[in-house]
């Protein structure tokens, strides 16, 4: 027999008092709608989120792991882009 | 009256009691990790209802027996559940079609126990109805899928059909219990939910492209304690903790 599986989803969930969605884990569905729906039995079961999103994990594209020295170690030395350099009024203290 | 109340809320109890022990036998058997995970968090919120349900009873009844006792210590002809919930799952198509009907019943009842007196019971009624709301969609969206799916996953979901249809008739079967709790503003006539009922089933499994059986004069007696051949194996299982350490806790 013909054994076709499902494709995978990356999920992101978003807590209650959290502003974006973070990356939590994937999972098998055959299209979205079940997607959010095993999201919702996976990956909310202990209160973890109030909104959740899925997407096909063949639709993101990453960042090639070998490229990680061209890509991000030039940034390493450039601690001025930090703005822990600027001297701030009293008034605005908790920045 | 209190015993009819008594009476009346364990009816209500068994059934989420007795479903839910037959699909935690899923646990570790699903057809996949993703369905195994949707269907056991279905039965953990059908016990959940008939914990609250049984300990409601319990009280009502002011003799001193809590959730597990009247839970696990109860003789077959006591449980008062529908013959429908006690078959075995079958196949996955087959626990689709049974969550369908029984789900949509369960949502019109817990629609209609808002409105009891017994405001214990309406709260109950108002807490499930969200789990079962969604209990109804995961239902609904496998039966669509699976019943206008390929030519093998139709023929499973059309013998489920045909197998657990008439049992419904069940659901609805005028009952003294039901008209006296109804009479009381406590509970709600049976025969009033299906209107509702199949106001919800029949538009779904035409879309999942499934003849409804011809009616039959069968009819299962659960509720009145007449269980089928299954039920004593179910409660063996369900019971044999209780019973051979009387009293555990958890």
């Amino acid at each position: 027999m013909d054994r076709k599986e499902w494709p995978l989803w990356e999920v992101f969930i978003r807590s209650k008092n959290g502003l974006d969605h973070k990356h939590c884990g994937s999972l098998h569905a055959p299209d979205a709608k079940l997607a959010l729906q095993n999201a919702r039995d996976i990956y909310t079961r202990r209160l973890e989120g109030v909104s959740i999103w899925v997407v096909r994990a063949d639709h993101i594209h990453a960042s090639d792991p070998d490229a990680k020295p061209e890509m991000f170690d030039p940034a390493e030395d450039k601690i001025y882009r930090h703005p822990t350099f600027y001297k701030l009024p009293d008034e605005v203290d908790h920045m | 009256m209190s015993t009819t109340r008594f009476d009346y809320v364990l009816c209500l109890a068994d059934n989420p009691l007795i479903l839910g022990q037959r699909l935690s036998e899923w646990c570790g058997h699903g057809p996949v990790l993703e369905e195994d995970l949707a269907l056991t968090n279905v039965a953990l919120d059908l016990i959940g209802q008939a914990r609250l349900l049984l300990a409601h009873a319990g009280k009502l009844e002011g003799k001193g027996r809590g959730e597990d006792q009247l839970a696990f210590l109860r003789a077959e002809s006591e449980y008062r559940n529908f013959t429908l919930v006690e078959l075995p799952n079958g196949d996955f198509g087959r626990t689709v079609t049974r969550n369908l009907l029984f789900g949509a019943y369960q949502l019109h009842l817990w629609e209609a126990l808002q409105r009891s007196r017994d405001s214990e019971l309406a709260a109950i009624a108002g807490k499930s109805i969200k789990e079962s709301r969604y209990h109804l969609r995961h239902a609904v969206d496998w039966t669509v899928r699976l019943g206008d799916g390929t030519e093998e996953s139709h023929a499973r979901m059309q013998a489920a059909l045909d197998l657990l249809w008439p049992y419904t008739g069940e659901f609805f079967a005028a009952d003294a219990l039901d008209e006296a709790a109804a009479a009381d503003g406590f509970g709600v006539p049976a025969g009033s939910l299906q209107g509702p009922w199949e106001d919800t089933v029949r538009p779904v499994l035409g879309e999942a492209t499934l003849r409804i059986p011809e009616p039959t004069p069968f009819r299962s007696r659960g509720k009145g304690g007449m269980h089928s051949e299954h039920m004593g194996h179910l409660l063996a299982e369900m019971q044999y903790m209780q019973r051979t350490y009387p009293g555990l806790q958890w």
